[in-house]
């Protein structure tokens, strides 16, 4: 017995060591840690159980039978987070750089095989060169059968991405099918084909972190949802990320017991709107008052900052929080807000996370550039993800609620559970200045008369009453006593049962 | 009594005279402008009065409006405060002629003292001891010299006309006298146009102190002891005390007395202050006085137990004093600081906006220990850009000096006002300057300490352990907590190693905290081979998390905490250090030493379009020199117009946007050299 003992003892060590000290060294030099260093940081100490560490390839062409290293460029296993069972696949460059063979894509699907049986989240830590080039048509078939599951676990559990090395060629879109994309600054890329090539093919010249480093993908393509600093730092949020998330479509989100009170009074928040309507303030000041204790996990910072998404708790539940940011562009919708907004909140709706939603918007964002760019479909996506949402939504309109976009935040046409207004709300058309000079086209030549009609405008329609008297609103509420009105809320709307037409799935307009 | 007064002020003082007639059973009456619409003295005072736009010289320094407020609102008599009509004796004279009583001293009084050579011959008058020297006209050097050495060494040489420190020369001797002399004067012709020349005792290390007087209009006046006020900087008082740790009972008695006698000359009415220049040998001599209510009066209404604004209300009305230069007596000691919104890292430069989060120290007396806040601001309000930036005046009382200190000090470290920059963190790092805290002051105080500025400093010693202890008491907390999420996996649950390793400034401490009792715990600090260092340290808190105030106490001491929350870790702010703070556990901390320090790009260079938007207009031309805080440009974004302001002094060394330019996040508008 002690033999084996030691035997399997030698075989682990061997594993563990990955492509050998050498190469750790040198991915420690790039700054980057190795994929297990990574998930002692991922995951609760000592909770990592590592399968199939001793696989390897089976690739007999160009000379690869001499090299065989165990663990194939992958570690795979599961752990816990904060006790809650997550399911890893860790890209290990020091193994062939981390690329992809047929047993490799194996060591995958079967980790993805057992999180989507057992109901429980994923994590892959990307850092990897793509195909192993050797391998050839067996390396594509691994991706598809990795894509595959992606697809069948999507809705149904959490599948998180974070990039923390090179992730290129068929890499790239495992994490585009994920829940989420996370980066590390300045050590991770991703495209779909490298610098050489497109120098090649299109004659541009443009390094990696131009092409695909997390500065371009978190405020210009938005594949990315958040970048930070160092894997350390990334690891850590992950594990804050993962506490707000359910582990599956089915189980409803977790519960952090908290201290802070949900009967807070924030009397700060009657001062929170300017007195001049063309002031900004920021939206974040508010989501950061209401929350339990003031933390706020946001999706996509660095793009489209029109809007805000991300997750909070109240009274220690998740929520989902989407809130239009008067600070830039107004809090106007266009078509990138839009997107932002609508991927969002469907991933809400997945996963049963209630929504709150903060509305200060006016109203879609005009002009060429938006309307060739597919503007009225890409607003359509907002408004298609609150309608067919049947979890809990719950709305403050805090200033402007103009025109359609009112309609599409979460309105109670579209099925907004319970709409609060402050008494600062403007629900209308237009604004004041816009709607007079329509309806008074004949009179614009006289600028005295044309203000008196600007100032009746705003007198009768900017303000909550007008919606409220017809029911669009339930009721206008002190900014103060924000936080305990939609406590109590979403605790009144903690059963509610609402199921859409059956369907085999719905045609967003994507 | 009154039934009705009116505050003709705005702020805290208007807060603070709301206060004390509210407790005398008088109605108030605030009067605002358009920036004080929702201030809080407006919603402190039973009724408001509308007295126009936001700048002062439209509103609250309009006599009339105020008259025509009193009128409307039946108000018998005007507190003016501190500023702006307080020390006119034009106002005076309007109230009296509209049959308003004026809250302060007859207008002959105010006349008399708001002349600085008028003031000056009446102290003189008054056998109040002035600055020795020699007013008239002297001829030439040899003339100086004689009169310097009459006066005695060292000697001020100064411009008549002067100002500014130009044509100012101090001589030690007569050699330095007579060049120092032709010096200043041949600087005050070229400078001035004007080379008349006086000559005054140069105090060395000058301390301000001043007396606290009290009159009624019945002859009696009283001297309520001293305020010292030596900690100033460029002439703007910061902190402020009373007694005045250079003073002794006859030095004190001496400066009263003349100070009365003074007031007296005068037929003072009301309260007011006569300030003092002293010298470190306690020779004290005659500067001004100040015909009104001073900012810095709660020190002496503390020491006292005398509230001063009642006294002011009671004289106005005819009373007589009730109380007697007998019954006046000096207890414990009072010190103050004035928060001021500026930024002590930026040279102190103005900050203005929304109070995003505005939480004082909690008031009252607590073994024999008074923290007292006035202000005029709440949590949500806004500094305005038309007024004296003073948040709030936060005082402390306590049987000594030290005592009084350290109160000071725990109530600045508990003081939370986010959305601005405001000069707490100095404040706070004075309250442990060893020079302040032994009492050797001077106005020069902070230009000799701190001569390039209030510079951030790195926790050390017992403040890094403290703060590192704060932290890892929170973050196991915060670990405790995260153990109790629901959907865990069935089984022993999970388990966590008790060391840490505290991350803090570029130091890092090994700690293992040990406690299951979420409200007390037990630190010990630990060497690199995990030995303890002296002995476990007990700390207790009611913190939970989501609160921006940590307070409770370290070995037995009472500390508070600032907490700021970071990516990972914490923000915290501690004596005037804020420090970022990390918690990691052993295999954090050994994986975190291998992340690559990243060098931040520099880009204060660049002024950067902070959203995208249309630039409407460009406030610089190429080769200008800006200093901080000037307006850049302004880019309007969905028709807001935001102003961009300058970051620090610099040139422009290029524009790369102009007007009608739209751009994205983060393009240059312009370059500084």
């Amino acid at each position: 017995m002690k033999s084996v003992v030691e035997e399997l003892e030698r075989r682990r060590a061997d594993a563990r060591l990955g492509g050998g000290v050498k190469r750790i060294d040198a991915q420690h030099k790039r700054g980057k840690l190795t994929a297990r260093e990574r998930i002692d940081l991922l995951m609760d100490e000592n909770s990592f159980e590592e399968f199939d560490m001793y696989v390897e390839h089976r690739c007999t062409e160009f000379g690869m039978e001499t090299t065989k290293i165990p663990g194939d460029g992958v570690v795979t296993g599961w752990g816990t987070i904060n006790g809650r069972v997550v399911y890893v696949f860790a890209k290990d460059f020091t193994v062939f750089g981390g690329s992809l063979s047929k047993s490799h894509a194996e060591k995958m699907t079967k980790i993805q095989d057992m999180a989507l049986k057992n109901r429980a989240p994923i994590i892959g830590l990307f850092d990897a060169g793509g195909a192993r080039i050797q391998e050839g048509v067996d390396a594509l078939g691994g991706y598809g059968e990795v894509f595959t599951r992606n697809v069948l676990a999507s809705g149904v559990i959490p599948q998180i991405s974070v990039i923390m090395g090179p992730c290129a060629g068929g890499d790239v879109y495992s994490p585009a099918m994920t829940d989420f994309i996370f980066m590390v600054r300045d050590t991770s890329y991703m495209f779909v084909t490298g610098p050489d090539v497109v120098k090649t093919v299109t004659n541009e010249t443009v390094t990696a972190e131009e092409l695909g480093g997390a500065k371009v993908h978190t405020s210009k393509s938005s594949i990315a949802d958040n970048a930070y600093e160092n894997d350390l730092e990334a690891l850590l949020q992950m594990r804050r990320l993962m506490d707000f998330l359910p582990s599956n479509n089915l189980d409803g989100v977790p519960e952090l017991p908290t201290a802070d009170p949900a009967d807070r009074i924030e009397a700060s928040l009657n001062t929170l709107i300017p007195t001049n309507p063309n002031t900004p303030y920021d939206i974040k000041e508010l989501i950061v008052k209401t929350v339990d204790e003031g933390d706020f996990f946001e999706i996509q910072e660095n793009f489209a900052g029109n809007i805000v998404t991300g997750f909070a708790r109240l009274e220690g539940r998740t929520v989902g929080i989407v809130a239009n940011q008067p600070m830039v562009l107004a809090g106007v919708l266009d078509s990138d807000a839009s997107r932002k907004g609508a991927r969002f909140v469907r991933f809400c709706d997945c996963f049963e996370i209630p929504l709150v939603t903060f509305v200060d918007v006016p109203g879609f964002l005009p002009g060429t550039a938006q309307e060739y760019g597919g503007l009225i479909k890409h607003g359509a996506k907002l408004l298609f993800a609150y309608t067919e949402a049947t979890v809990p939504k719950i709305t403050v309109i805090t200033r402007k609620a103009y025109g359609g976009a009112y309609d599409v935040m979460s309105s109670k046409h579209i099925r907004g559970d319970v709409n609060y207004a402050w008494p600062t709300a403007e629900i209308a058309v237009m604004g004041a200045k816009g709607a007079a000079e329509i309806l008074y086209r004949s009179e614009l030549g006289d600028p005295a008369k044309i203000q008196k009609r600007i100032d009746e405008y705003q007198a009768r329609f900017a303000n909550p009453f007008v919606a409220a008297e017809r029911g669009y609103i339930d009721e206008v509420i002190v900014p103060a006593n924000t936080r305990k009105r939609i406590c109590r809320a979403l605790n009144m709307l903690r059963n509610k049962t609402l199921e859409n037409p059956w369907k085999k799935h719905d045609n967003i307009p994507l | 009594m009154f039934k009705k007064i009116l505050i003709a002020n705005r702020g805290e003082i208007a807060c603070r005279v709301i206060k004390t007639a509210k407790a005398m059973g008088i109605r108030t009456v605030a009067v605002y402008s358009d920036a004080d619409r929702d201030a809080l003295h407006v919603e402190m005072a039973d009724e408001a009065v509308h007295i126009g736009p936001p700048p002062a010289a439209e509103s609250y320094l309009i006599a009339d409006k105020i008259i025509a407020a009193c009128k409307e609102t039946g108000a018998e008599a005007v507190h003016p405060g501190y500023g702006f009509l307080s020390e006119r004796e034009s106002f005076c004279a309007a109230l009296k002629k509209a049959g308003i009583i004026f809250i302060g001293p007859n207008p002959k009084a105010i006349a008399a003292m708001g002349d600085k050579i008028e003031s000056k011959k009446a102290a003189a008058k008054a056998k109040v001891s002035t600055v020795p020297g020699h007013l008239g006209e002297i001829s030439d050097a040899k003339h100086a010299v004689k009169i310097a050495g009459e006066i005695g060494y060292p000697v001020m040489i100064k411009a008549s006309a002067g100002g500014g420190g130009k044509g100012m020369r101090v001589a030690h001797s007569a050699a330095e006298c007579e060049e120092g002399f032709e010096l200043a004067r041949s600087e005050a012709k070229s400078s001035f146009g004007d080379d008349r020349i006086f000559i005054e005792k140069f105090i060395v290390n000058p301390r301000h102190i001043e007396i606290q007087v009290m009159g009624d209009k019945h002859g009696n006046i009283i001297y309520l002891g001293e305020r010292e006020c030596s900690i100033q900087r460029r002439n703007q008082k910061v902190i402020e005390e009373a007694p005045s740790p250079l003073l002794d009972e006859k030095t004190r008695k001496a400066m009263g007395e003349q100070a009365v006698a003074l007031a007296r000359a005068v037929d003072y009415d009301s309260a007011g202050t006569v300030e003092f220049v002293a010298g470190q040998d306690r020779s004290f001599f005659f500067l001004e006085m100040n015909t009104r209510l001073q900012v810095e009066h709660p020190v002496t209404e503390l020491v006292t137990g005398i509230d001063l604004v009642e006294q002011m209300i009671r004289v106005a009305a005819g009373e007589k004093l009730a109380i007697k230069q007998s019954d006046v007596k000096l207890n414990g000691w009072a010190v103050e600081s004035r928060i001021y919104a500026e930024d002590p890292y930026r040279n102190f430069l103005p900050s203005i906006g929304r109070l995003v989060r505005y939480r004082p120290p909690a008031e009252g007396t607590k073994d024999g220990v008074t923290v007292r806040n006035d202000t005029g601001v709440f949590d949500g309000g806004e500094i305005s850009m038309f007024y004296d930036p003073m948040i709030a005046k936060l005082v402390t009382h306590a049987p000594t000096r030290e005592q009084a200190i350290d109160a000071q000090a725990e109530a600045l470290d508990a003081f939370l006002i986010d959305g601005i920059q405001h000069n707490i963190p100095f404040l706070a790092a004075l309250m442990q300057h060893p020079r302040w805290r032994s009492g050797e002051l001077s106005t020069g105080f902070i230009a000799e300490e701190y001569p390039d500025g209030f510079l951030a400093r790195e926790p050390e010693g017992e403040e890094a352990r403290v703060l590192a202890a704060v932290a890892a008491s929170m973050d196991h907390l915060h670990n405790v907590r995260r153990r109790k999420i629901t959907q865990q996996m069935e089984g022993p649950g999970v388990a966590f190693a008790k060391r840490r390793v505290t991350h803090i400034g570029s130091n890092s401490l090994h700690i293992e905290v040990v406690g299951q009792d979420p409200e007390a715990f037990e630190i010990r600090f630990l060497n690199d081979d995990g030995s303890m260092i002296g002995k476990p340290v007990a700390v207790t808190s009611t913190w939970w998390p989501g609160q921006s105030v940590w307070q409770g106490t370290f070995d037995g001491k009472s500390v508070s905490v600032l907490v700021r929350p970071l990516l990972n870790g914490v923000s915290l702010s501690y004596r005037g250090i804020q420090a970022p703070v990390y918690v990691y556990t052993e295999r954090e901390a050994e994986l975190a030493a291998l992340m690559p320090e990243k060098v931040v790009a520099d880009m204060s260079k660049f002024l950067l379009c902070p959203m995208p938007g249309l630039v409407k207009d460009i406030h610089v031309s190429l080769g200008q020199s800006v200093q901080a805080g000037d307006s850049l440009a302004v880019v309007e974004a969905m028709k807001m117009e935001n102003t961009l302001r300058a970051e620090r002094d610099g040139v422009v060394k290029s524009l790369n946007a102009k007007p009608g330019d739209s751009l994205a996040v983060d393009e240059v508008i312009l370059e500084f050299e």
